[in-house]
């Protein structure tokens, strides 16, 4: 079980790899497709069942929009590599925070036991235990979200309605020259 | 675009409708089972979205128009915060359960959950709703390389 | 273990982010975070051997249920976190387009080149 876990996150670690070493943009649209659907088999082997289906809807989704503004506009390749100098900063920042994040660690729990088995009165234990009879959900993921925590929901519609409605407003009929050459900007959507 | 392939074009007339189902099963059955609003949301636009690319930007207006898309999206939220309101108005909570704590419905049971299944179907016009309007918004965008001149094609001019 | 293999797939997202040059290469770093980082959450709320946070008939009859399950806090806080995370791709996505029309590439240094130019 943890093993899988850990070929899944190995299998999702080359897969990223794979998406920024390559030339192809096609390849690399490809391969972090492969990431996602590698996080979709982990959070079904971590009891997430939800998350599962979501994810993997949602990848499919992402891909088909990744390869409609890669192959869509006709762009194969990429120009160029990154310079050395740039590799280097990225590597060592990224070494570095990696070493911090190991570090922190060590003040989380072991793998496996999660807070809510150390805390006695965390609100998981409250949501698992009067999530049926208080919200008569079975699905205890869709009690905390639409229920006991629906505020954030609200929150994360707006949110999901603000970024549709920025990409919206930037796939207008005029772009940025052509307003700036007519009347001053009043054309709304 | 018409050298789109007739095997795609036909099978995606069999598939869409079967997506769309599953869809609105998903949504429905999210406090039962997993799923729920988000993930039968985007379903439910991933159906149109196949439509889109196999048939064509026509055969998917004459299903979901761009303006009725636009109104589901605005209805959505809108269900959504209309909901919290009512609970705000009834028992004095923001996003209080109340049909649960007035009539509670037998537990596993598809009428159970009070406000959540309501909440599910909004949660998912809106997503789908939102999904559908930018691919619709992005199919729409042709983008001529070599002569820059000329204006893009969005929406408006089809 | 685990903890450290999703720590060193956000840094894979991380080198991406600040050693690519190219717009949909950013993109694509951006989303392998994303996904480190749902993943993270949601390695933390499990529990060894526990199941899914959803009751059905069978459990419904030998309790157990809440010694049992994973926590489904973080999975709740993740579900909406995917879902935002396909808003701002396709917001980033229209952004890319809108590059690519009004300088004609992807590549951050042309873009940048070109804008001296205008510049001068």
């Amino acid at each position: 079980m943890e093993l899988l876990l850990i070929f899944m996150l190995l299998f999702m670690i080359l897969a990223g790899i794979v998406a920024l070493w390559t030339d192809e943009l096609l390849s690399a649209v490809i391969a972090v497709g492969a990431v996602g659907i590698g996080t979709s088999v982990a959070f079904l082997l971590l009891g997430a069942p939800d998350l599962a289906i979501t994810q993997i809807v949602v990848e499919v989704v992402a891909l088909v929009l990744l390869i409609k503004v890669t192959i869509g506009v006709g762009v194969r390749t990429t120009s160029g590599t990154p310079s050395p100098k740039r590799l280097r900063l990225a590597a060592a920042v990224s070494v570095l925070l990696l070493l911090v994040m190991v570090r922190s660690f060590t003040g989380l729990p072991e793998f496996g036991s999660p807070v809510m088995e150390r805390v006695d009165d965390a609100p998981s234990i409250v949501y698992l235990e009067e999530g049926l009879e208080r919200t008569g959900s079975a699905n205890q993921v869709m009690s905390v979200l639409l229920d006991f925590r629906a505020y954030d929901t609200l929150g994360e519609a707006t949110v999901i309605f603000t970024a549709v409605f920025g990409a919206l407003v930037l796939l207008r009929k005029k772009g940025k020259k052509d307003r700036e050459d007519a009347d001053g900007g009043e054309d709304e959507e | 675009m018409n050298n789109r392939s007739l095997i795609v074009s036909r099978v995606s007339r069999w598939v869409a409708p079967l997506i769309f189902v599953f869809g609105i099963y998903v949504a429905l059955y999210g406090h039962l089972s997993p799923g729920g609003g988000f993930p039968g949301g985007v379903i439910l636009s991933s159906a149109f979205i196949l439509t889109l690319l196999a048939r064509g930007r026509e055969a998917t207006l004459k299903r979901l128009p761009f303006g009725v898309a636009k109104k589901l999206d605005a209805v959505g939220a809108l269900l959504f915060l209309c909901i919290a309101l009512v609970g705000l108005a009834v028992t004095g909570v923001f996003f209080a359960n109340f049909i649960q704590q007035r009539l509670p419905g037998e537990p596993l049971r598809l009428f159970s959950g009070g406000t959540i299944m309501p909440a599910n179907i909004a949660i998912g016009l809106k997503v789908a709703a939102s999904l559908f309007l930018v691919m619709f918004a992005l199919s729409a965008l042709r983008i001529s390389t070599d002569e820059k001149d000329e204006p893009i094609r969005t929406l408006e001019d089809k | 273990m685990v903890y450290v293999l999703c720590a060193m797939l956000l840094c894979v997202g991380i080198f991406g982010l600040i050693s690519q040059k190219n717009v949909i290469k950013i993109i694509i770093s951006i989303s392998i975070m994303e996904n480190a980082v749902n993943l993270f959450l949601v390695v933390i709320g499990y529990r060894r051997g526990g199941i899914a946070p959803i009751i059905t008939e069978r459990i419904y009859e030998g309790v157990q249920f809440a010694e049992k399950a994973v926590d489904p806090l973080p999975q709740a806080m993740v579900l909406t976190s995917i879902v935002i995370g396909l808003g701002v791709m396709a917001l980033m996505v229209t952004m890319a387009l809108r590059i690519y029309h009004v300088h004609g590439t992807y590549d951050i240094t042309e873009i940048l080149k070109s804008r001296k130019k205008a510049e001068q």
